[in-house]
């Protein structure tokens, strides 16, 4: 299998204005240098706290920004500098179910028009295909046809998730990015949308890039895992390697961190990991490993030397000097 | 769960509670009864609209009237009565002996008034010390809630403060007053799961230092199997299920309880090839219910669902569950 996206060292950085003439006195760095893969057919899970700089990395990958620097392939096709009008044609290979359905459909608009606007744009169907086609469409997410007519307003939380899944199917993309798309649902609907989503990729052989912050869910959804903190990702490896046998100590925080649905698990819990502190601004993050000012296991180094990402064991990617054998005489044992 | 002490500091019967709204009624609770004892945390777990936030504002009179009216039911709080109570009563009830922690750290404080302001109000309300001492209390609440450097930050407004640290200001302010009860509405919802870690850490810290009942709200599964002793679970405004939390998470009677927790995935163990959905949507609740709330969504439904309401019935051991089907008495699930 090849790589349907390939990203590069993506760095997107928004300025801070201050001062009377409105100076660029300094940089949030949302997103630093964040490099990886996402093969054809593949889920790619992205997960981290809020403010990690996820939702904007998902976004930067589609050029909804400027970014500032990097590269990106898409489908064989470099994007980072494309103008916006050569992105239009790439938006059909690409596209996106954003976070909040209720946001991100326009309530003025029928769910027919809302589903079919990506038609009208880069197709040249006439209305009766087009129309044809959204009934299609609708069918494929599992809403009634009977409901074209209607407006976001009138359809749950589950549903608008379904008219916005429908919306970025609608060009036959290989490419989605679901920027949490289940975080503004309930649980019981969570795991139909979800659901959803694996089945179509199953069909249709989508690729998707899945941004959450429930590391449940992106271990039932995702093939592979990275884990971003601060605007950079520090671990990337196969589902099963990450959740088993994290690398990074931040995961391992992170996974310690879930509650267990099992009152009997919870008690004998061995070791959770209670991150001291808070998640430091991501304009101003500190020196060496943006996670040295809160990981347990921190040594002198992490404090002056940013740790490279390398590949730990095969597929195994990680930043982290606990992995590095000039730096940690055990390194060799742990990886 | 502490055994010495049976009386019950909180107790709820058959509250129900209606918001009149242009589109028609809304029945968002309806007769609901629990109680908790002191030093008991009891977990409520709902969806989104199965009333859990609407029964514990109703408590004490915190939602808007009209639209919303509490048709019946009783809340005693130490065997008063806080439906009947006068309006300046239930002002020394709120803050004073029930402490109340909202859902959003973002939007419950104030953004005008510094953050020591905002703690020492209670205090000089309900215990009537001197600025001065409830300036005192105030750094106390801060550095029990963790805050470091907790008498320079009195100062601070809330933007200052990051979400976690804003949600722990929440929680001072819960504790002020020394409550006999403290609601905690989806406390740790709008946070992340490190800093939810931590919240959670001080209060079973807080908890075993203060003695005081617990009531908490979530949706989290996860977070109720870690923390609380008993649980309750709501659907469609009325509790489905209730019991110790050991018996709820290993023997489920209701066919919601048994759905909800095949729902959700876990970060360990076997990793299931698909998951386990709940078809359909939660009701729509324009009517004092007349059957099963949960009948259109129930793999196990039968007639009998369709015609009346099913009353919590007490299957042993503190476990109650409201279902007709005999699974639901006989236990453990043979067929779902």
């Amino acid at each position: 299998m090849t790589a349907l996206v390939k990203v590069r060292d993506l760095r997107m950085h928004f300025p801070i204005n201050s001062g009377l003439l409105r100076r660029q006195t300094g940089a949030v760095k949302a997103v630093d240098g964040v490099s990886f893969d996402i093969l054809e057919g593949e889920t790619l899970g992205l997960v981290g706290e809020s403010g990690c700089g996820k939702s904007t990395c998902g976004r930067a990958v589609l050029r909804l920004y400027d970014i500032t620097g990097g590269t990106i392939e898409i489908d064989g096709r470099a994007i980072e500098h494309l103008s916006q009008s050569d992105l239009r044609q790439m938006r059909t290979t690409m596209q996106m179910v954003f976070q909040d359905p209720q946001a991100s459909l326009n309530p003025r608009m029928t769910v027919g028009a809302i589903i079919g606007e990506p038609l009208l744009e880069h197709t040249n169907l006439s209305r009766a295909e087009r129309e044809e086609q959204v009934q299609v469409l609708m069918d494929q997410v599992g809403l009634n046809r009977a409901f074209v007519n209607r407006y976001p307003h009138e359809f749950s939380g589950g549903q608008r998730q379904r008219i916005g899944i429908a919306r970025a199917l609608a060009l036959n993309p290989k490419f989605i990015v679901c920027d949490e798309p289940i975080a503004a649902l309930d649980v019981s609907i969570q795991a139909q949308v979800v659901n959803l989503l694996e089945e179509l990729q199953d069909r249709l052989g989508l690729t998707y890039l899945f941004i959450s912050h429930d590391l449940s869910m992106v271990r039932h959804i995702a093939d592979r895992v990275a884990v971003m903190y601060l605007g950079k990702v520090v671990e990337l490896a196969p589902r099963d390697a990450l959740y088993d046998a994290p690398l990074h100590p931040y995961t391992e925080a992170l996974l310690s961190a879930v509650p267990e649905p099992d009152p009997a698990l919870a008690g004998q819990k061995k070791g959770r990991i209670v991150l001291q502190g808070d998640v430091p601004s991501p304009a101003n993050p500190p020196e060496g490993c943006n996670f040295c000012t809160r990981c347990p296991r921190v040594m002198d180094v992490c404090r002056r030397i940013d740790p490279e990402f390398r590949e730990v064991a095969p597929g195994h990617w990680a930043a982290c000097h606990l992995h590095d054998a000039e730096y940690n005489a055990n390194a060799g044992q742990t990886a | 769960m502490p055994d010495g002490d049976t009386r019950n500091v909180l107790e709820v019967n058959d509250l129900s509670t209606v918001f009149q709204t242009r589109g028609g009624a809304v029945h968002a609770v309806n007769s609901v009864s629990f109680h908790v004892k002191p030093g008991e945390l009891l977990g409520v777990v709902g969806e989104s609209g199965s009333g859990k936030s609407v029964t514990m504002m109703s408590l004490i009179g915190l939602l808007p009237s009209p639209p919303a009216e509490v048709r019946s039911g009783e809340v005693l709080l130490d065997g008063e009565d806080l439906l009947k109570v006068s309006p300046e009563r239930l002002r020394d009830v709120r803050g004073g002996e029930i402490g109340f922690i909202f859902q959003d750290p973002m939007t419950s404080l104030n953004p005008v008034f510094n953050v020591g302001f905002q703690i020492m109000e209670p205090i000089r309300r309900h215990m009537g010390l001197s600025k001065a001492q409830a300036r005192e209390r105030a750094v106390e609440l801060l550095e029990l809630v963790g805050i470091p450097g907790a008498r320079a930050r009195l100062t601070d407004y809330p933007h200052q403060f990051s979400g976690g640290m804003r949600q722990r200001v929440m929680i001072a302010i819960a504790l002020a007053c020394d409550p006999k009860v403290l609601i905690a509405d989806e406390p740790t919802t709008a946070l992340d799961v490190t800093i939810q870690a931590q919240i959670l850490e001080i209060v079973d810290d807080l908890r075993a230092k203060l003695g005081m009942a617990i009531v908490w709200i979530t949706h989290d599964l996860g977070v109720v199997a870690g923390i609380a002793d008993r649980v309750m679970v709501m659907y469609g405004g009325q509790v489905v299920e209730h019991a110790p939390v050991h018996p709820l998470f290993n023997d489920p009677r209701h066919p919601y309880t048994r759905a909800l927790l095949k729902t959700i995935p876990s970060v360990s163990g076997a990793r299931a090839k698909k998951l386990q959905v709940i078809e359909g949507q939660p009701p729509i609740l324009g009517a004092a219910p007349v059957a099963c709330p949960f009948r259109d969504r129930c793999p196990l439904v039968f007639d009998r669902c369709h015609q009346q309401n099913p009353l919590r019935e007490d299957v042993g051991a503190g476990h109650d569950v409201a279902c007709f089907h005999p699974l639901a008495q006989t236990g453990r699930e043979a067929v779902a």
